[in-house]
């Protein structure tokens, strides 16, 4: 598109600029203070525990000031959202796609399209360095990078009526950063889906309850697309309601299966799992959308908010005392059993979602951007919403330190450390310098009618767990126990599989558009060879890490996650290169460190990891050492522990090869889209007049709608001027014809 | 609070559900067709929410889920 005919008007006052009133620096002088004690106290406080509180004031806190100050000033200073530009909802309304959404109602959509098991995963096996390290990068994080990174690309996308980042890379940027974005894209999905897969087979393996409830969740969902498509066509709220109904009776139930005489037909082994798994991913994905996606999408949200509503209620009923250390040895001896290498880099790799998530670009240049009424509200919408995802972050956080740390470390670390029998479990847990007796082990697992808790990796157990101890302090106490502990497996799996269906769908979307290059009937999705092909090529994809994750005799999670979290992280580094570098070319040069600076950080955090997976000479660390470690062993006839045969050392050395080699992938990619994104910012420095900006043209918007969750004042009187309801229209005497409001 | 706060914000509240779901959707596509051409057709409930998940099923990117 050639660049506007007619130039924007200025954005008029900035109101970022305004005087603060006495009373507003009383109320954030207090609210800095609050959150200035609790950091104080989660960090100078050594050998004794601390109040979940402290950890709560710390982040809120910490997110309100940088919300009131610094979300405004990237709004107002360096973005200039205009809020008398007309959004694409606005211009090109159509009723369905592109529609201007109520702030608050976006707000909901966005969150429960960004927030999924990924911000409660990473937490928790970033706990093993402590509370500290974890929770600083969450808060940190969050308010320069990851909120930074939502918003920014929310607001250009929105600027190109809702263009992907993919599209935003290729138009900006070049052919080249483009493709290898979209490689990266589609590479990252494939390993994604494999590490959330994997969580939910750690969790089901062996566990009657736990995969009869998840079981269930297909039939439930069955019937309710049955209901939405042919008895009650777009009933959502009370086919959810039934559906949530159902989802419980299937949790309670699991417990009696679990004591039935069908308990053996329902514990499965972790490899029979993965091929039910697989199965099912096919079958899910080549199956219409309205029978098995779309329900399950509304039962997830729905369990979704309401959990994570409810999970905020009991950490503040409840407050419990943080028991983990607020930093371990593990920190610096990078020698932890739930990911192998130091601080620096693999805290920030582990924890991906909720502090910065480079997948958050993909809903942020999609959906989001056309239903956005007033650029005002990227704010609230884009910053806003990632702040709320940090924050359940810190839940999980939370949740993962308050239970025992002996226990913590025999559920996280892999059967190859800590042996298969509680003795054996409780004695790794005291060389890594905790205690926790086989009783106290053998008993947890009873708690939660379990039979056994010991190397549940993955995080979803652990937070489980967790949950447990929270919601059962505030209802039922113990004999709850096990009730919570099923309920917050099966509100992790829920989303889990819905992530494992929609991102299928995804991944075989992009792969059909690539092969439809070389071969046209693949582009057509009601071509069935080519649906069918493409899918299977996905899950084969997401399949074969799921089955090697499972059988890696080092333990699936601490040599997958890493890969994941460098690819998420990876993904981020493409988003904030795209946002870089439209700063640079839309003349907000002296801005440009607004993402300048998270791009740094996060391409020093994702090469040195990636770094140190290919070269370190440390076993633990490095993939290659790791090969060459095990195909000496296999050289000389001698099989290394935790491999237990030839067959195990073969696995090894097969497996490092792999993460290696799609390691050096991800920093091969990422090094040519900064490459190219930097040649293209040098250019527009050198010669700003070549500068070509893909923006659509300004038009001037009619509609009325204020910009946060609450109207100010004169926000509210230039609703009632407009003659609009509080949600915002256009303005009565401009309508014409329409009898829109 | 009186009956008619009561009222007035399970209202709200209904209201907000109704558009998180989507259930108002179709709503506002009679609305916005009627209020363009009084006359058009437009689809009955049922062929609106079914031409609505097809098109997903034919562009899954709308309403991707992250991790």
């Amino acid at each position: 598109m050639p660049e506007s005919p007619t130039p924007a008007p200025p954005v008029p006052q900035a109101p970022g600029r305004r005087a603060l009133s006495p009373k507003s620096i009383a109320v954030w002088s207090l609210v800095g203070l609050v959150g200035a004690i609790g950091w104080a106290t989660l960090a100078l406080s050594r050998g004794e525990e601390v109040s979940a509180a402290w950890m709560l004031a710390a982040a809120l806190g910490s997110y309100a000031i940088a919300y009131r100050f610094y979300s405004r000033f990237i709004a107002n200073r360096v973005l200039k959202a205009d809020k008398n530009r007309a959004t694409p909802a606005e211009r090109l309304d159509n009723g369905v796609d592109f529609h201007p959404t109520d702030r608050r109602v976006l707000f909901g959509h966005h969150f429960a399209a960004i927030a999924g098991a990924g911000p409660l995963v990473g937490p928790v096996l970033a706990a093993q360095m402590g509370y500290l390290p974890g929770t600083i990068w969450l808060v940190v994080g969050v308010i320069f990078a990851g909120a930074v990174q939502d918003m920014v690309t929310l607001f250009f996308s929105t600027r190109r009526n809702g263009r992907s980042l993919g599209q935003m890379a290729r138009d900006e940027i070049g052919p080249v950063g483009g493709i290898a974005a979209l490689i990266a894209v589609f590479i990252i999905m494939i390993i994604l889906l494999a590490v959330l897969a994997l969580v939910i087979v750690n969790a089901l393996a062996h566990s009657p309850w736990g995969v009869f409830s998840i079981g269930m969740t297909i039939p439930i969902a069955l019937f309710m697309g049955v209901y939405l498509r042919i008895l009650r066509p777009g009933k959502v709220s009370e086919v959810s309601l039934i559906g949530v109904a159902l989802l419980l009776l299937a949790i309670v139930s699991g417990g009696w299966v679990a004591e039935s005489s069908w308990a053996d037909f329902f514990t499965l082994e972790p490899g029979t799992l993965v091929i039910w798994m697989i199965v099912y991913g096919f079958l899910a994905s080549v199956l219409p959308v309205w029978l098995l996606l779309a329900p399950r999408d509304y039962l997830s949200t729905f369990m979704k908010v309401g959990t994570i509503g409810l999970l905020a209620l009991g950490v503040i009923v409840a407050l419990p005392t943080l028991k983990m250390p607020a930093v371990t040895d593990f920190a610096s001896s990078g020698s932890g059993p739930v990911f192998a290498g130091s601080m620096f880099p693999f805290v920030f790799i582990t924890i991906a979602c909720g502090a910065l998530s480079g997948f958050h670009s993909l809903v942020s240049s999609g959906t989001t951007p056309k239903m956005v009424q007033k650029e005002t509200q990227i704010r609230m919408i884009g910053y806003g919403a990632m702040l709320v995802e940090s924050f359940v972050a810190i839940m999980a956080m939370i949740a993962a330190c308050i239970i025992d740390p002996g226990l913590y470390f025999a559920i996280n670390a892999p059967v190859g450390v800590i042996g298969d029998s509680v003795q054996s479990a409780s004695e790794a847990v005291a060389h890594f310098g905790f205690t926790i007796t086989p009783d106290a082990l053998a008993q947890a697992a009873k708690d939660v009618e379990e039979t056994s808790l010991l190397s549940r990796t993955g995080g979803a157990p652990t937070f489980a767990l967790g949950m447990a101890e929270i919601f059962s302090a505030v209802i039922g106490g113990t004999a709850m126990k096990a009730f919570w502990y099923h309920f917050a497996i099966m509100f992790e799996a829920l989303f889990i599989l819905t992530t494992v269906d929609a991102g299928t769908r995804v991944g075989r979307f992009m792969l059909q558009d690539m092969l439809g290059n070389a071969y046209k009937p693949f582009r057509e999705v009601s071509w069935k060879p080519g649906v069918w092909f493409a899918s299977a090529v996905v899950v084969g994809g997401w399949g074969y890490f799921l089955w090697v994750g499972v059988h890696d005799p080092l333990g699936g999670i601490n040599q997958l996650f890493p890969l994941f979290g460098i690819a998420n992280q990876l993904l981020a580094a493409v988003a904030l290169a795209v946002c870089t570098t439209l700063l640079v070319k839309s003349g907000r040069l002296k801005w440009a460190w607004v993402t300048a600076v998270p791009l740094a950080w996060d391409v020093a955090v994702t090469l040195t990891a990636s770094w140190q997976k290919i070269f370190s000479p440390d076993v633990k660390v490095g993939f290659f050492a790791q090969r060459d470690k095990y195909q000496a062993g296999i050289d000389a006839g001698e099989v290394l522990p935790p491999a237990k045969n030839m067959d195990d050392m073969q696995t090894v050395v097969t497996n490092s090869t792999v993460d290696g080699v799609l390691c050096a992938l991800f920093a091969l990619l990422i090094i040519v889209v900064l490459v190219d994104a930097g040649r293209v910012c040098f250019n527009a420095i050198r010669d700003p007049e070549s500068v070509k900006l893909h923006e659509t043209p300004y038009v001037e918007s009619k509609l009325v709608a204020p910009a946060s969750i609450f109207a100010t004042k004169e926000e509210k009187a230039e609703l009632a001027a407009a003659g609009v309801g509080p949600e915002g229209g256009i303005r009565k005497e401009t309508a014409g014809t329409g009898s829109r409001t | 609070m009186t009956l008619a706060d009561v009222r007035r914000v399970a209202g709200r509240i209904r209201w907000y559900v109704r558009e998180l779901t989507g259930e108002s959707t179709y709503d506002r596509y009679v609305a916005h067709a009627r209020a363009h051409d009084p006359d058009t057709p437009v689809m009955d409930r049922r062929a609106f929410e079914h031409s609505r998940t097809d098109a997903r099923e034919a562009d899954p990117r709308e309403g991707f889920r992250c991790c």
